[in-house]
């Protein structure tokens, strides 16, 4: 259970996020959908601990997190950014087996948890190898995937992690990621601007923009009972080549 | 910075500077061909007797640099003059005696032979056909021919002990009076352009080019006669050696003479220890050029060695210091910008001058070379680690704390080798600029292809230079080469294009 209750966050003059109050419930995916400056990065680098708000809590399992809190937080967290944010010097297996490393596994324990994620993220030992920048854009994405869940922390916090790919490799591993979250429980938080993504993998979906929340509920909310004309009009620009148009 | 401080005192003691080790006497000189003949004789004289081994310690500067040495036992003896004694260490004109300027080194430990027999002094040269011609003997009869055209080198022409002071007690007037380089003089007098020059008595040029000396019967020149300046305890410990070097020293050596010595090695290419041991030996040696260049082959090799040690272990000490010196400015930045700019400000004092400055430290010899060799090596390293560090992006320092690696696997896994082509690029530059940087170690008795130079410079040759100059930029090149494969083995593949 995340929740952000009021959260202002400045940055010098610009206000990222405005008394911005929000519930993510356990178990489920859960999507902060906006365009860019919309405010919905920050709420991740919040709940993460990477950035302090100026005003408001944000608390994760009841846990407000703070500097005292935030070294004991982070370690139920898996966190996945564009482009996989891969160490550039390590192969993709030695980026993924870092944070084992650093939490003294065994050997055997993390060959068999690698087996296990690479099975599921459909990567073999060969590509596995590879440094990042012989990887292709959606391999990168695979392993920046594997890198956050190798200690299986029970929340995952994706920022835009398919927004470097090309359409159609990103179709499907938005399928591929759908598919994921179900199996996995885990509670995620996925920030994207692309209201597609947010359909197929929010099971709720949080509106933002210029840093204060516009709607809140499931893409059905959204295009049934919009909040104000801003949801309609941020639904119809994306969506003008699809069929997912608003009830008449 | 501590911890800096502590490694560099902890480098310098590791290596000999003092005068301790026992049954050794150190002998040093100046950089000039007959400062470096006398060393050398001085040298040839100790191995013969056999009481204590000699350790040469040559081409120490000038006049402050071998007096610093002496005093702090990193060198017992040395060729000086008395003028040079009262005037100038001393600081008291009046000393004119041998033995005046002996009683009043003897309450700071050093004390002097009796003249070696000749003075290096200022004289005034003129061809000796056209003193013939005019009968030039003495300075005083240059006052009947203020026709004469003379050439002066500036400190000369300035000095009290000069011209200015010469002119005045002889009452000369001269019709044109110039600034010129001794090396461009010579070949105006030579050819007639110049009738009066400067020069020292000893001077090795005048005989091959047929100059005379004025006799300066006003007794306006100080007298620089030659003495050996010797620390007592040195003298009391190898009392042998000390008599056996006024014996063969004392009075034996007239101005003549001496100017024979230097020409030997100025102009004929003698070695010096070829010219010593003809001295000694009372006669002309008859060794090729052969062995001559068999016996420079011999030093290089050994100067090779000299170098690179001086090279290595000074950008070793560099690495160890510098990177996280950088690692630290990037942690910390205001304090971290103060220390580099500490050390760019020590990169701003000219390297000589640096040198200089470790004396009082750290004697003379490769500890104190190394020691500054170190400091100047600091700034590319520290400099370009804190670089490489401040470029690392934001956000995988984030991810390294999201993954909890913890701040010495963060530092170890991560932030240094993304940092690792910036590092070796610090490496590099400070690696090739040492072996530059390094020939100046000889200035101070470090060693080294400087050794050459020096020497070169001193005997005015030429080739003496390159020896010494030709080698070091090949060893330039050959770390510049070697750096370009050591990249492959530092450099993670993952960051190389």
């Amino acid at each position: 259970m995340i929740a952000l209750r009021d959260v202002t966050k400045r940055f010098g003059a610009i206000v990222a996020l405005d008394s911005v109050s929000l519930d993510v419930p356990p178990g489920a995916t859960h999507v902060l959908l906006g365009s860019s400056g919309s405010g919905k990065s920050t709420v991740l680098r919040l709940i993460l601990g990477l950035t302090a708000a100026d005003a408001g809590t944000v608390a994760v399992d009841g846990v407000v997190v703070d500097a005292g809190s935030r070294d004991r937080l982070v370690a139920r967290m898996g966190y996945v950014v564009q482009d996989g944010g891969l160490y550039p010097h390590l192969t993709a297996l030695d980026n993924v087996t870092l944070a084992a490393g650093a939490q003294g596994w065994a050997r055997g324990r993390i060959d068999a948890r690698v087996a296990e994620l690479a099975t599921m993220a459909g990567l073999d030992a060969a590509t596995l190898a590879r440094y990042p920048r012989e990887l292709s854009g959606g391999q990168r994405q695979r392993v920046g995937l594997m890198r956050a869940l190798m200690l299986d922390p029970p929340v995952l916090l994706l920022d835009e992690p398919l927004g470097a790919l090309d359409p159609i490799v990103r179709a499907e591993l938005q399928d591929q990621l759908g598919h994921l979250f179900a199996t996995l429980a885990k509670t995620v938080v996925l920030v994207t601007h692309d209201i597609r993504e947010a359909a197929r993998l929010g099971r709720t979906i949080t509106l933002m923009t210029a840093g204060r929340v516009v709607q809140h509920g499931t893409f059905a909310d959204l295009v049934e009972r919009p909040a104000g004309p801003f949801v309609t009009q941020f639904l119809t620009a994306q969506t003008l080549a699809t069929p997912a148009a608003p009830a008449r | 910075m501590r911890a800096a401080a502590f490694a560099v005192a902890l480098l310098a003691a590791l290596l000999p500077t003092g005068a301790s080790a026992d049954g050794v006497i150190r002998v040093g000189s100046k950089s000039f061909t007959e400062s470096y003949i006398l060393a050398e004789v001085v040298a040839q004289v100790i191995e013969q007797v056999g009481e204590a081994r000699a350790e040469r310690r040559v081409g120490l500067g000038g006049t402050g640099l071998t007096q610093r040495a002496l005093r702090s036992g990193a060198i017992d003896v040395y060729p000086e003059y008395t003028g040079t004694l009262a005037r100038v260490i001393l600081k008291d004109p009046a000393l004119r005696t041998v033995e005046s300027l002996r009683e009043r080194l003897e309450p700071t430990g050093l004390t002097i032979s009796a003249s070696l027999g000749f003075a290096n002094t200022y004289a005034l040269a003129v061809r000796a056909d056209q003193a013939e011609r005019l009968g030039l003997r003495t300075v005083g009869d240059l006052a009947r021919h203020p026709e004469l055209r003379a050439a002066f080198s500036s400190g000369f022409l300035e000095r009290d002990d000069g011209w200015p002071g010469l002119r005045a007690r002889y009452g000369l007037g001269l019709a044109r009076v110039e600034v010129m380089e001794h090396a461009v003089t010579y070949r105006a007098i030579a050819s007639g352009q110049v009738d009066v020059m400067d020069v020292f008595s000893t001077d090795g040029q005048l005989e091959r080019l047929r100059l005379r000396l004025l006799e300066d019967d006003r007794r306006f020149f100080p007298d620089y006669s030659a003495v050996l300046l010797a620390r007592r305890e040195m003298t009391e410990r190898f009392p042998r050696t000390w008599a056996r070097l006024r014996e063969a020293l004392e009075g034996r050596l007239d101005a003549a003479r001496m100017a024979r010595l230097n020409a030997m090695a100025d102009l004929d290419g003698r070695s010096v220890p070829e010219v010593a041991a003809a001295f000694l030996a009372g006669a002309t040696p008859a060794a090729g050029a052969a062995g001559r260049g068999r016996a420079l082959l011999g030093e290089l090799a050994e100067l090779t060695g000299d170098h690179l040690l001086l090279v290595l272990i000074s950008v070793g000490a560099a690495v160890v210091l510098g990177i996280p010196m950088g690692v630290v400015a990037a942690r910390y930045r205001r304090a971290g910008q103060l220390g580099l700019s500490v050390i760019a400000m020590l990169q701003t004092v000219p390297a000589l001058a640096l040198l200089m400055f470790m004396i009082p430290l750290f004697g003379i010899g490769k500890g104190p070379a190394l020691v500054a060799l170190s400091l100047y090596a600091l700034l590319p390293i520290a400099r370009n680690t804190y670089a490489g560090m401040m470029a690392i992006e934001p956000t995988l320092l984030e991810i390294a704390w999201v993954l909890r690696l913890g701040r010495l696997r963060r530092l170890l896994r991560v932030e240094l080798p993304l940092s690792a082509i910036a590092i070796m690029a610090g490496v590099k530059t400070a690696a090739v600029t040492t072996v530059g940087t390094a020939t100046l170690a000889a200035f101070i008795g470090g060693g080294g292809y400087g050794t050459l130079i020096v020497r070169g410079l001193a005997l005015d040759d030429t080739a003496t230079i390159l020896a010494g100059a030709a080698p070091a930029a090949l060893m330039a090149l050959g770390f510049h080469a070697l750096f370009e494969l050591l990249d492959r083995a530092v450099i993670p593949r993952g960051l190389r294009s």
